[in-house]
């Protein structure tokens, strides 16, 4: 069984791989990532000269092993005072200053929670075991693991957790944050360019916490509203007869009790809201593709993909199975 | 030395005369009874190495499955377990032992010329509490169910809603069991260090080694009230019911971070300042020279440890804590830069005036100060808030705390294992394979660690079971997992070598590398007494200056301050080492023993939820301290 999940998951992840997403904290895409990894790369030159002063050092301590030494120890002192004095104290002070007052009094301005009035479209993100909930205030919208924005427009991302704690985490577009119960966290997030950018739950949170990715697709103004108004509507209803035994089959089988579909009666509130479900590329945070035979596998043995996961394995019979995925594949 | 083959027959008379008061009981009794710093010293060598044979053996199984994305070598939860045990195992069963617990016990007293430490009962009951808390915590992993919650154990996850079963008992407990071992390790040694020094020892003629475990000992004092205080909060709230960290009733989540951190920062430093004394007595003794700027690297020393203690904020940079905050603890951060490159410098600049004969111990410190500097260099990019808060929990942070404790406390371990094999055994190591084991080492935790550097900018979060194929992780981690291997094989070389050169080494004698402080004066391996005279000390360096030595001889003739007259030890006053008096030692005795046996019942009653056994193990406890103590006058009249 560990191996049929293991061939699930190699396949799942070669089609993912195709969206091109990358979690590279050195390609940015927006003017907040840009300006940490440009103070990792000034940091890192800085590095590679200390690193290089040091190793100069012990070469040329190598080079005059065992052979007669040319200073006199008195000497030697004096000079040595002056060398741990220059290069240990005071040189490591200026850099050091220097570097604490571009970063932490400049860069830092853009990196941190936006100022309330600074942005016009805010998202509510929620953490859970082990998936992303985003809802839309002023909106219905809710949707899981697939997070929209539109690009050029400062967008603040407000992050609370239903559990332990989490890490919103978007490399590509800013610096992390935790979502720590109790409290609301927020960054912002400006995205330069069209595209999808994968993010990822940066803070351990239990068994499945590497298998709670972020799909962030970030696209023009016009799409994000028409993608924001499809998300706000209740699900369209069964258009088919096998989709109509369905949607019977979500409720007898007991997925309402944990799942919603707006306009319907399932209203569960533990698992992922699946109104759209069929308009997501992914299932399971970012474990498989949104595909019909991973949809089905998804179902009847979500635990050999994604050990340990909250949802149970589902024990339906083929033609039962093919059903639900019909109804579920029409919820778009 | 001449010191322990003495010309005269009064000199030879008083030296029978030590060995037959300071004699240990035989056999295995004489080990389980013993309060010779010596073989406690031993004794902590083994444990650890033990331990590291475990927590090295946790982070293989690592590597072997991340070293392909979606591999299927271990289940999710049992990776949870062994990136959890390997950082509980490495940090508090095998470095913090080894450091202070082998090299310190066994060197601290021989370099400040005392014949034992000042407490040799309460060291051994460190001992025996330190090794039932290894075997209390390695329970849980044969019992299937080891903390999964990670070394650092955040709260809500390790609570009971998210966390039912023993794991996480497992961990509270086991922390604040070990904890006491390391208090009583840490006081002994303050006190040790402060009172016990040969009579001439004032501060600024104490070797540098001395001032880093003094630095590392008050660290451990004050850091670990604060971790056991948490750790108790904790269990109290999975098993008693109280809110400190439950925020549903007015608890907080992030306290428990606070807590942990405010001894886990110190904690680093706590690990590596004991590595940085290693290797101010490394440096010396194979260039012949004296340290350069010895007060200023003396005072970086204890600074060091004290300003890590202003730091800890820096681990909590994402939580959203306040800005001003972040800012004031990434300056603190800033200045605990300072006393780091001071010693860089002074270590790099000693080496620099050239002379250095860099056999193995040298080639291992000269490894350290790479390691350290690349790791340091990392260590600053933190200062900067919004750099930190991108790499956080991504493998660019295993990278860089992995130079630091790998590469800035391990090395300058192995590099003291060669160093002082010769003084603790009385044989000559094998020097070429010994090279070759430094360089498969430097190689393979290179090849093991910088890779993460990369991966983590690509985006890799830390205590991930596996990735995706795609993300260009692929290529970095089986880089490391090849590392980590060659690592291993270094190791076990070097450990190998050891073995071989203890049966096959040539004689050491006394004084193989001309060392520079005192545990070069005496026999190899030393005496039971150390020391056959108290030792006279007029510089830091005290066995290069030959006059003083010449000195212990004449007072073995003349039998000044041999204190042969029974089993004593002269205590001075702690900042001119005056000679105060003369300390009646205890011997050795089973009551460490037993009150650890005690203890450890208490511990597993309490993991049992049988609080009520729990009690009248405590009971034993008090039973066990009278009886220590009941004994106490008879032993004082010697």
């Amino acid at each position: 069984m560990r191996a049929g999940a293991y061939a699930v998951v190699v396949g799942a992840t070669l089609v993912l791989a195709g969206c091109g997403n990358t979690q590279n904290a050195l390609a940015p895409k927006s003017h907040q990532a840009q300006d940490i990894a440009s103070l990792f790369w000034w940091m890192m030159g800085g590095a590679w000269i200390g690193l290089a002063v040091v190793v100069g050092l012990l070469v040329i301590a190598w080079r005059r092993r065992g052979g007669a030494e040319g200073a006199d120890e008195k000497t030697a002192e004096r000079r040595g005072w002056f060398v741990v004095i220059g290069a240990g104290m005071a040189l490591p002070i200026a850099v050091i200053a220097a570097l604490f007052v571009i970063s932490d009094v400049f860069v830092i301005r853009t990196t941190q929670a936006p100022a309330a009035s600074a942005t016009r479209l805010t998202v509510l993100v929620t953490g859970h075991q082990w998936w992303w909930e985003f809802r839309y205030p002023g909106t219905r919208a809710v949707t899981a693991n697939e997070l929209h924005i539109p690009i050029r427009a400062p967008v603040r991302v407000e992050v609370r957790t239903a559990d332990v704690i989490h890490s919103f985490w978007v490399p590509q577009l800013n610096r992390k944050i935790d979502a720590i119960p109790g409290r609301t966290n927020s960054i912002e997030l400006d995205a330069d360019a069209v595209g999808s950018y994968r993010g990822q739950c940066a803070e351990f949170c239990g068994v499945q916490h590497a298998h709670m990715g972020i799909d962030l697709v970030a696209e023009s103004e016009a799409e994000f509203r028409q993608w924001l108004a499809r998300q706000a509507r209740t699900a369209s209803p069964p258009t088919t007869a096998a989709a109509s035994r369905g949607q019977e089959l979500f409720t007898s089988a007991g997925c309402q009790s944990c799942h919603a579909i707006r306009g319907t009666a399932a209203a569960g509130d533990v698992g992922p809201d699946l109104t759209h479900l069929a308009s997501r590329r992914t299932l399971g945070a970012l474990a498989i593709p949104n595909t019909r035979d991973y949809l089905r596998s998804w179902i009847t043995e979500s635990q050999e993909v994604k050990p340990g996961n909250q949802m149970p394995n589902l024990d339906l019979a083929p033609d039962r199975l093919d059903d639900l995925v019909a109804y579920l594949q029409g919820l778009r | 030395m001449a010191v322990v083959a003495p010309p005269s027959r009064e000199a030879a008379a008083r030296v029978i005369r030590l060995e037959q008061v300071w004699k240990s009981r035989p056999g295995l009794l004489g080990w389980l009874t013993t309060t010779d710093h010596k073989r406690i010293g031993l004794l902590y060598f083994w444990t650890t190495l033990v331990s590291f044979a475990a927590g090295g053996a946790e982070a293989l199984i690592m590597r072997t499955q991340l070293e392909r994305p979606n591999n299927d070598v271990v289940s999710p939860s049992t990776y949870d377990q062994l990136f959890s045990m390997h950082g509980i195992t490495m940090i508090f069963f095998f470095i913090i032992p080894m450091t202070t617990g082998a090299f310190g016990n066994y060197l601290l007293p021989l370099m400040i010329g005392a014949r034992d430490m000042a407490f040799p009962r309460m060291n051994a009951l460190s001992f025996w509490i330190f090794l039932a808390s290894g075997i209390f915590i390695y329970t849980s992993l044969f019992m299937g169910s080891a903390p999964d919650a990670g070394w650092f154990n955040y709260v809500p996850l390790a609570n009971a809603t998210y966390n039912p079963g023993p794991a996480i008992d497992f961990y509270c407990l086991g922390i604040v069991f070990n904890g006491i071992a390391s208090t009583l390790t840490a006081g002994q040694f303050i006190v040790t260090i402060l009172t016990c020094r040969a009579p001439g020892m004032s501060l600024n003629r104490m070797p540098l080694f001395c001032y880093a475990f003094l630095a590392a000992s008050f660290g451990l004092l004050f850091a670990l009230p604060v971790l056991s205080a948490d750790t108790i909060f904790l269990f109290l709230d999975r098993n008693v019911g109280t809110h400190f960290f439950d925020v549903a009733h007015g608890g907080s989540a992030l306290l428990w971070q606070h807590l942990f951190w405010f001894f886990g920062h110190p904690e680093v430093y706590i690990l590596i300042v004991p590595a940085f004394g290693i290797a101010t007595e490394i440096i010396p003794a194979f260039t012949q020279r004296r340290m350069t700027a010895f007060p200023l690297v003396a005072i970086a020393e204890l600074l060091v440890v004290f300003i890590g203690f202003g730091v800890w904020a820096h681990h909590m940079f994402a939580t959203g804590i306040p800005t001003v905050t972040m800012i004031f603890f990434a300056a603190a951060s800033a200045m605990v830069v300072i006393p780091s490159t001071i010693q860089v410098f002074a270590w790099c600049w000693t080496m620099v005036m050239g002379g250095g004969r860099f056999r193995t111990p040298l080639l291992f410190i000269a490894g350290f100060v790479f390691m350290f500097v690349t790791g340091g260099l990392t260590g600053i990019m933190f200062v900067a808030i919004p750099f930190d808060q991108q790499v956080t929990d991504t493998y660019f942070i295993v990278a860089h705390f992995h130079y630091i404790i790998f590469g800035a406390a391990v090395f300058p371990i192995f590099g003291g294992m060669y160093y002082w094999f010769p003084k603790v055994t009385g044989k000559l190591y094998f020097e070429r394979p010994g090279q070759i084991s430094f360089w498969v080492l430097f190689v393979g935790t290179n090849l093991l660690f910088f890779p993460m550097h990369v991966v983590g900018l690509l985006g890799m979060p830390r205590r991930v079971y596996t990735y995706s194929d795609g993300l260009g992780w692929a290529a970095y981690n089986l880089a490391e997992t090849i590392g980590g291997f060659i690592t291993a094989a270094g190791i076990v070389l070097l450990l190998g070598n050891l073995f071989v050169s203890y049966f096959r080494g040539a004689a050491a004698g006394p004084d193989p590398w001309h060392g520079p402080t005192l545990e070069w004066s005496t026999s190899s391996p030393p005496p039971e007494y150390n020391f056959a005279v108290v030792p006279k000390v007029s510089s830091a360096y005290a066995n290069w200056d030959h006059a003083d030595r010449e000195e212990d001889r004449r007072r073995l003739e003349s039998g000044v301050l041999v204190l042969d007259e029974g089993h004593l030890q002269p205590a001075v006053t702690p900042v001119d080492g005056d000679l105060s008096e003369v300390v009646e030692m205890p011997h050795g005795s089973p009551w460490p023993i037993v009150l650890a046996l005690a203890l450890s019942l208490v511990f597993a009653m309490l993991v049992l939820e049988k609080y009520g056994a729990a009690a009248i193990g405590g009971i034993l406890c008090i039973a066990a301290l009278a009886g220590w103590h009941w004994h106490e006058p008879e032993e004082a009249t010697g």
